[in-house]
Parts: C-alpha cells; sequence; structure tokens
C-alpha cells in the first residue's frame, strides 16, 4: 500500500472514529441529559454511570428492531433514501484541515484528507446533495405528512444556503483563496474571523441551524404537526440513519464554522508541540474537537430553549433579513480588504 | 485506471441520460438527472478541472435541480403520470416539437464532434487555463460582456417571475398589501 493511501486511510479514520463513534452517541446523551436538565427532570440515569451507556442500549435497539418496510411505498427510493443521507454527511469532511503539516519520514503531509483547490467550495457542493434525501424520502413514502415534510425541507434548505453561501464568501475574499488551511493561517496572522466579520458570523451561525433542520427551524419533522415529517414511515436502523446523518451533519457543519471563523484546529495561547507527527496531529485535532464540541452543545442548548418558527417567518428571516445581512457582510469586507484594513 | 473511472462514469451518465427521458415517473427522472450531473462531474475532475466539476455539483444538481423537484413534487405530477390517469394529450403539435429538438440537438452533437475530431486545430485543455484565478480572470477580461448579459438575463428572468406571482387584483394582494 502506498504512503499517500495509508496517509488518507489514518486521516479519515480519525474523522470516522471521532465523528461517528464518539461525538454522535455522545451526543444524543447529551441531548437528552440536557434536554431533562433544563425540564427540570433526572433523563436517562440507569444505564452505566450518569446513564452514559444509554446510547449503546439505544443503537442496540434500534439494530435488534424489527425493519418495516410498508407495502405502499416506491420502493428503489424508499431503500435508497436512508444511504443518501449518509453518503454527503460522511464526505464532507474531508476538507476540513485538522492541523499544521507534519513531516513523516522525510515526507511532508498536511493534515486535511482531500488537498484540494476548490477546498470549501467541495464542502458546500457535497453538503447541498443531502436535501436529496429528505426529497426522495419524502416522496417515497406515500403518506402526506412526509410529502408536506420534504417539501418543507427543499424550500427551507435553498434558501438558507444562499446566505449561508454568501457568508463563507466574506471570509474567503480577505485570503485570496478557497483553501481552508489558507483561512486558518490568515486567522493566526490577524484577528479570528469572528471578530471583524461578526454579522457573517451570525448569518453563518443561524443559516447553520436551518441546514441541519435543528429546532427552531425544524420544520421538516415538526411532530406536532407532521407527526414525523420525511422520516414519518422509517423504522429500525433506516430511522437511526437519518438520525445519525442529522448529528454527522451537525458536527461537520460545526467544524466548518470553527474552521472559518474561530481560528480553525488552533487554541488561543497553545501551540501543538513539535514532537513526533502523531502527538502533533492528535493534539491538533482536540484543538478542533473542542470548537465542534462547544457548537453541539450550543446546538442543544437552543433547541431546548426556543420555540420553533412558523414557516412564513422561517422564509422571511432567510429572504429578508439574513440574504441582505451577509450581503452588507460581503460589501463591508470587500471595502475593509480594498482599504487594507483586513 | 484512469481509463475505467472513465468508462464508468460516461456510462453511468449515458444511462442516467436516458432515464431522464424514458423515465413515467418525473420524481425519477429528475433523480436520474442527478446522476448525469454528479457522473459528468466526475468527467470534469479526469479531465483536470476540479473547480468546474465543484460548480457542476454545486450549481446545478445542489440548487437548480433541487428547485426541479421541489415544483414536481408541489404539483404531485410523478404519482399521476405514473398510473396513466393524467397523461397529456399528445397532438401534432407536440410531435413536431419532439422532432425540432431532436434535429437541433443533433445538429449541435454533430457539429461538435466535428469540430473536435474533424481539426487538430484545437488543443487540449491545460489544467493551468481551467483553475479559479484564470478563470476568473478570463471572465472578468476576455467574455466581461456576455458575463454581465448573462448576469442582466437572470435578473430579468427574476422579475418576470415576479410579476407573473403577484396576480394583479386577486385577493391575494389585497391581503400582502395589507400586511406590508
Amino acid at each position: 500500500m502506498s504512503v499517500d493511501l495509508t496517509a488518507a486511510l489514518l486521516k479519515i479514520a480519525l474523522f470516522l472514529a471521532f465523528f461517528l463513534g464518539t461525538l454522535a452517541p455522545i451526543m444524543v446523551w447529551v441531548e437528552r441529559r440536557a434536554c431533562a436538565l433544563i425540564q427540570d427532570r433526572p433523563g436517562p440515569n440507569r444505564l452505566g454511570p450518569w446513564g452514559l451507556l444509554q446510547p449503546l442500549a439505544d443503537a442496540l435497539k434500534f439494530i435488534f428492531k424489527e425493519d418495516i418496510t410498508p407495502t405502499e411505498v416506491e420502493k428503489p427510493l424508499f431503500l435508497l433514501a436512508p444511504v443518501l443521507a449518509m453518503l454527503p454527511a460522511l464526505s464532507t469532511f474531508v476538507v476540513l484541515p485538522f492541523g499544521p503539516p507534519i513531516e513523516v519520514g522525510g515526507r511532508v503531509h498536511n493534515l486535511v484528507v482531500a488537498d484540494v483547490e476548490s477546498g470549501v467550495l467541495l464542502f458546500l457542493a457535497l453538503s447541498s446533495l443531502g436535501v436529496y434525501a429528505l426529497v426522495s424520502a419524502g416522496y417515497s413514502s406515500n403518506n402526506k405528512f412526509s410529502l408536506l415534510g420534504s417539501i418543507r425541507a427543499s424550500a427551507q434548505l435553498i434558501s438558507y444556503e444562499l446566505a449561508l453561501t454568501l457568508a463563507v464568501l466574506g471570509v474567503l475574499l480577505p485570503v485570496g483563496t478557497f483553501r481552508l488551511d489558507a483561512v486558518v493561517a490568515y486567522q493566526q496572522e490577524h484577528l479570528w474571523n469572528a471578530v471583524p466579520q461578526a454579522i457573517g458570523f451570525l448569518v453563518f451561525l443561524v443559516a447553520m441551524f436551518a441546514e441541519t433542520n435543528r429546532t427552531p427551524f425544524d420544520l421538516p419533522e415538526a411532530e406536532s404537526e407532521l407527526v414525523a415529517g420525511y422520516h414519518t414511515e422509517y423504522s429500525a436502523m433506516r430511522f437511526a440513519a437519518f438520525m445519525a446523518a442529522e448529528y454527522i451533519n451537525m458536527a461537520a457543519l460545526s467544524a466548518l464554522c470553527a474552521t472559518l471563523y474561530l481560528g480553525g484546529w488552533k487554541l488561543p495561547f497553545l501551540n501543538p508541540p513539535s514532537g513526533p507527527w502523531a502527538l502533533t496531529a492528535l493534539v491538533s485535532f482536540s484543538g478542533l474537537a473542542v470548537k465542534v464540541i462547544l457548537f453541539m452543545c450550543l446546538f442543544v442548548w437552543v433547541r431546548w430553549t426556543l420555540p420553533r418558527f412558523r414557516y412564513d417567518q422561517l422564509m422571511r428571516l432567510g429572504w429578508k433579513v439574513l440574504l441582505p445581512l451577509s450581503i452588507v457582510n460581503l460589501l463591508w469586507v470587500a471595502v475593509a480588504t480594498l482599504q487594507g484594513w483586513m | 485506471m484512469q481509463l475505467a473511472v472513465f468508462a464508468l462514469f460516461a456510462l453511468l451518465s449515458l444511462v442516467s441520460a436516458v432515464v431522464v427521458v424514458a423515465h413515467k415517473n418525473a420524481v425519477y427522472s429528475t433523480m436520474s438527472l442527478v446522476v448525469v450531473l454528479v457522473s459528468s462531474a466526475a468527467l470534469f475532475v479526469l479531465l483536470g478541472a476540479p473547480f468546474i466539476a465543484t460548480l457542476q455539483v454545486l450549481v446545478y444538481a445542489g440548487a437548480i435541480v433541487v428547485l426541479f423537484l421541489f415544483v414536481i413534487m408541489l404539483l404531485n405530477l410523478g404519482r399521476e403520470n405514473a398510473t396513466g390517469e393524467a397523461e397529456a394529450p399528445r397532438g401534432s403539435g407536440q410531435k413536431w416539437g419532439t422532432i425540432l429538438g431532436a434535429g437541433v440537438f443533433a445538429g449541435t452533437l454533430l457539429a461538435l464532434i466535428w469540430r473536435t475530431y474533424g481539426s487538430d486545430s484545437l488543443e487540449p485543455l491545460q489544467a493551468e487555463a481551467v483553475a479559479t484565478k484564470p478563470l476568473a480572470t478570463l471572465l472578468f477580461s476576455n467574455y466581461i460582456l456576455a458575463f454581465e448579459v448573462i448576469g442582466l438575463l437572470l435578473l430579468v428572468a427574476v422579475v418576470a417571475a415576479s410579476v407573473v406571482a403577484r396576480r394583479v387584483g386577486s385577493a391575494g394582494e389585497a391581503e400582502a398589501e395589507k400586511e406590508g
């Protein structure tokens, strides 16, 4: 096996071990416990210390539940939809840098899985494919609630993608490239982007909630009106796939937000040790992981604090508030870059 | 290796393109269109133009086709056509339209093939020419007029769409004005 392939596989394994193996189950536990805390009740606390083994029990339950395929569904699309949900969720992280270049055996490796020129665009392109999972799940289920959920999802995702992309453009303008490692390097020389581009940061943050269908924007799966929206008809592991995809998407977008606005893998006043390469890589990766975990806690906190928006409010916020704000941010960055303030 | 990847994605895009046209259910057609777009993006990568491939997925597969699907699902076209109940009446106009469209497409394709293989004046695509910066420089120097005209065209389309959506004199407008 060639060195490049081994390196790429190692990096992918690191991301998967964190996103899929650690963060997703822990976040399910955090979500349930934090929700209980906010609602003044104990929450799941029986299995293991503080109920920490609860996600394991949940996963086992999902595996052993009966997998039901209703008779009237469009079978090919119905079976494909959970796969389509996992595919973009498990591929967007490839462009995220997680450390300084390291030297292994006389060769320099950039700590990013796919070291491509179109960096952040590839992230946006892959994550924009996620909407097909929701749409095909809703359509193929042959169920009014599912269909309504997926129609809502497609309109919502398209609307907020616009503001999100324009906010990202503001970050790229002073850096002058799509490469995310350049964005991180830029923030080491200047301030974190969240300070000069506070408006863009805010727009990105709000659009992030809408893109991942999280409360207060979880209208595609609003349980009080649509049962469970696009995944009403799914059970067992197929349902679990949708849920896991949601958590991994949250983690990936959090990592992108941390990279664009909060200095990426670099923690303030802490430099990764220049000892053995594995140590450097792991320590700088934990820098990114810490920021991702902070964002995930924000997701949970907001979910159990704010009520859900109405659909017209959601559309008004997206088109009449966030989009103009992101354009204002872009103009400000353009002027500041031309004047040499950034 | 490169040939195998090319064969895979070329075949995939051809087969899905046929499905787009031939499938009775509009939702399946649209989903196949996504496969066509993504696999032709893969072909762009093989040609050494990853930036164009990314834009293809981002703009077409990620945004425009989603709107197609949105309209199809909103009008609930897929299912009715699948059962054959609400089949549109086929007049002679449609027949001639089909023939005309196919003729224009075949002519364009032939002209392109002729231009590619008929002369050796065309140089192979340079990776540097389709990278982000040179592409942007070309767009904003040589092709600035075309670029701006396309922008204007899109603006006209947006204005037209909002005029159509307004429905002058209906109850909806009075309500909208009351709200605003």
